[in-house]
């Protein structure tokens, strides 16, 4: 039986055989979750957007009251058009035909590589309806791979509510701790930038808490360093920075 | 077809008698990552017995086919589809804790305890006693990680399954929790201190002296 078997074309076709049938079954429940899943990663988004804010949402479910206190919509970073959309998903697979630009390497100092005209902002209201909070997405190159994360500027333009890391790859217990609410709490009333738009929000080593300065994770220096990047680069002219400086000169929109 | 004895020493055996994590030290870098809360713990080791149960199974079904020179190979392929299937219905049914469990799915590809009973037990057994082994090991695995994550969870943060037992003194109850239990390496004194009770129970595990 054994020499049976380990002729060169039985060795193939049994090989061959098994890649197929893995590969249907492995596909098959990709594809066919593949709703459930993108359901739950919705909820997770905006649950993340939600706590990224500071806004509770015990008791009610994080899609009440996403839907109730948040409005979604698009900044073009070229022109300053705002899109309102009616919910996150509407938005998301508007921004899917939205193609991306490469940026050019010398100002990706986050490492982002493209990124589209639209950027989406998320823009939550308080129980009387006023603009409280906008939450902004950005990412930027960690050690292991991209860092995603939620920064909530409050309507000033200026000071930072919340920066929650919703996904990353980081190594756990060093990197990782950029997830850590412990840490991502020193930002809170920070300033994002100054009065001129500059980006004043630094991640050092032996920062200067009275200074817009956050102390660098320790052991995870090339992870401080891509959030400091993150930083330089969304808040810039090359990204939400006239969104911001509109928010400053302008008051809420 | 085996004798019923036979079926329930392979099934019940690898619990306490020849445990894969107590006895033969397999599969341990899991019980260190995951067991720190009940819940994820649980889910961890009904994802392991679904890969171990399934992997035995197809394996033995078709280890008379399977060249000699690929065998590792085909073993993980089958292995590792099983695994990504787990990934994505936990990614699907139990999101926040698949989150929480995170690599820890995807390392299951590597977890000894599948590759072991695959290579010493699903290659020369039939299908129906495969399964018996793969989820009395499954099993085996169950009740140290259940064991490792009891203790974690209830004197770490004095809870079980996520309901305060002990309340803390953080929040205005007696307890201090014991803040090595968190991290992972409490895992190992604890898998140690169960390897030192079975072996008081069960002198003939202990290894003769060299």
């Amino acid at each position: 039986m054994a020499s049976k078997n380990d002729t060169i074309g039985k060795t193939f076709t049994v090989v061959i055989l098994l890649c197929l049938v893995c590969s249907i079954i492995v596909a098959g429940s990709a594809v066919g979750l593949k709703e459930r899943q993108e359901a739950n990663a919705a909820l997770a988004k905006q649950a993340n957007i939600l706590t990224t804010a500071g806004i509770s949402f015990a008791g009610r479910g994080a899609e009440a009251v996403f839907a109730d206190r948040v409005n979604v919509f698009t900044y073009n970073r070229e022109t300053g058009e705002i899109t309102r959309y009616d919910s996150m998903i509407a938005m998301e697979s508007a921004m899917a035909d939205i193609r991306s630009q490469s940026v050019a390497s010398d100002e990706d100092v986050a490492g982002v590589r493209s990124i589209r005209p639209e950027l989406p902002v998320f823009e939550i209201r308080d129980e009387n309806g006023d603009v409280q909070t906008y939450v902004l997405d950005v990412r930027g190159a960690g050690l292991w791979g991209m860092m995603y994360a939620f920064l909530a500027i409050e309507s000033d333009g200026q000071t930072i509510r919340g920066l929650n890391f919703y996904e990353h790859a980081e190594t756990p217990g060093l990197g990782g701790e950029i997830q850590n609410p412990r840490w991502a709490g020193r930002f809170e009333g920070k300033k994002a930038v100054t009065e001129n738009g500059d980006v004043a929000i630094r991640v050092t080593k032996g920062a200067n808490p009275e200074q817009n300065e956050v102390d660098a994770l320790s052991g995870a220096t090339i992870t401080s360093n891509g959030v400091d990047r993150t930083f330089q680069f969304w808040l810039s002219g090359n990204a939400y920075g006239s969104f911001l400086t509109k928010l400053r000169e302008e008051g809420a929109i | 077809m085996a004798s019923t004895k036979e079926m329930k020493s392979v099934l019940f055996g690898p619990i306490f008698a020849n445990n894969p994590i107590a006895l033969q030290i397999l599969g341990v870098c899991s019980a260190l990552a995951v067991t720190s809360k009940l819940e994820n713990t649980l889910v961890m080791c009904i994802a392991l017995t679904f890969v171990l149960v399934l992997s035995n199974v197809s394996i033995s079904i078709i280890r008379n086919h399977i060249p000699s020179s690929v065998r590792i190979i085909v073993q993980m392929t089958i292995i590792a589809s099983l695994v990504i299937v787990v990934d994505q219905l936990l990614k699907a049914f139990a999101y926040d804790i698949a989150q929480e469990l995170s690599v820890f799915v995807g390392l299951i590809i590597t977890n000894c305890i599948v590759m072991g009973r695959a290579e010493a037990f699903a290659m020369k057994e039939k299908p129906g006693m495969a399964l018996l082994d793969g989820l009395g090991n499954g099993l085996g695995y169950s009740v140290v990680l259940l064991t490792v994550a009891f203790f974690r969870e209830l004197f770490g943060s004095g809870s079980l399954f996520g309901y305060q037992i002990l309340p803390l003194i953080t929040e205005g109850g007696w307890y201090t929790p014991v803040g090595l239990l968190v991290l992972p390496p409490s895992a190992f004194f604890i898998i140690g201190g169960f390897i030192w009770v079975l072996r008081t129970f069960r002198p003939e595990q202990v290894e003769a002296k060299e």
